[in-house]
């Protein structure tokens, strides 16, 4: 696990258009400054919100994300709910002690 | 001159990006007191605006996070977010290099805080400004207290950052505007999204309301997390504010939760004294 890193490269996309022009172009090249497990790599590519959520990324951070990529805001917040229920309870950082009160 | 208004509001994306999906009366309300907010603020003619908020990642990481951290640019641009998600435009709004120097040197006596000559704007401030100074034309100072990416400052340390930043722009010649602006109890970007827990929040702005200092900062942060999640940490804008006018009393303007904006929407001034 290297979450530092995934929500590094998650804050850089969401703020700096450059970091996103990278993404878009020569992604190998930008992937390889960070250190990322395959898992988390593939999480990113493929725009996997709720993995990310299940990996302990930052709310903040994820949902600008999803924004950046055009998901719905009703799609964004099933796809936690979703991630949760395929990869299970969120593995590290502040959401391990969530409570969940949306049902 | 001095600290000429204050006040504290809601920054919650939703309330600009999700505005047709909430009940149209109570969204109305809330903008009519936002509205009656705007023109209190313009009434104090001011000559700047210092907007205390907490950021989501805009500017600040845990690679190099401070906790406390005022803009010293003579512009700010925002926001970082898609202007079509957020619902708003993306614009330059004007800072005052001059004004923040001086009150970063005055504060700098009494407390350890970054400044930053380069800041983009999340919704935190964007929101706000959006109905606070609509034309941007007023000069803005950020402010960032880290709610974000714990450990956080403690609360009294975050009343005690408001009173030095009041002792601060008392020292100055301009007539200095003072914003607050974040959630209360929220889950934003969470699956808990839109809850709100309406009595934590109300038992909040009855603290803050009165300025009681002793009760705004005797919650723990496990306490806040477990009954006002994790925007919950977000108070610290409020007790900055509450900080900066010690000795005074509030009004709170509107309150009422709004769940697809996800936060108890907040509009309160302060009676200063």
């Amino acid at each position: 696990m290297s979450l530092y890193y995934v929500q590094k490269l998650l804050y850089q996309l969401n703020r700096d258009p450059a970091i996103r022009k990278r993404f878009e172009e020569s992604r190998d090249d930008l992937l390889a400054e960070y250190q990322l497990t395959d898992e988390e790599r593939d999480a990113i590519v493929d725009g996997d919100i709720g993995l990310l959520y299940v990996m302990g990324v930052n709310g903040q951070l994820l949902m600008h994300y999803a924004a950046l990529i055009g998901q719905e805001w009703d799609q964004y917040i099933n796809a936690m709910k979703e991630g949760v229920e395929k990869h299970g309870p969120v593995r590290e950082g502040l959401y391990t002690l969530l409570e969940d009160r949306s049902r | 001159m001095s600290l000429v208004f204050a006040g504290v509001c809601s920054h919650a994306p939703g309330i600009t990006g999700r505005a047709h999906r909430a009940d149209p009366a109570v969204r109305d309300a809330f903008y009519a007191k936002l509205g009656e907010m705007r023109e209190r603020l313009e009434a104090a003619r001011p000559d700047a605006l210092i907007i205390v908020a907490a950021e989501h990642f805009a500017n600040f990481f845990m690679n190099n996070m401070p906790a406390y951290c005022m803009g010293m640019a003579e512009s700010y641009e925002g926001p970082i977010e898609d202007e079509e998600w957020l619902g708003i435009r993306h614009t330059t709004v004007p800072g005052d290099s001059d004004l923040s120097r001086r009150i970063i040197e005055s504060m700098m006596g009494d407390i350890d805080l970054a400044y930053a000559e380069e800041w983009k704007f999340d919704h935190g401030i964007m929101v706000p400004l959006n109905f606070l100074t609509p034309r941007y034309d007023l000069p803005v100072i950020p402010v960032n207290v880290n709610c974000q990416g714990p450990p956080l400052t403690p609360l009294p340390r975050a009343y005690e950052f408001g009173r030095v930043l009041r002792r601060a722009c008392d020292a100055q010649a301009e007539r200095i505007a003072l914003v607050g602006t974040g959630g209360i109890s929220h889950w934003p970007a969470t699956p808990n999204s839109g809850v709100i827990n309406e009595a934590w929040d109300r038992d909040f702005l009855e603290r803050f309301v009165a300025n009681d200092r002793e009760r705004l900062i005797a919650y723990t942060d496990a306490e806040t997390f477990r009954d006002a999640g994790q925007g919950g940490f977000e108070i610290r804008t409020f007790i900055t504010v509450a900080g900066a006018t010690e000795g005074s009393t509030g009004e709170l303007m509107f309150y009422a939760p709004i769940p697809i904006f996800a936060v108890g929407c907040t509009v309160a001034t302060m009676n200063l004294a």
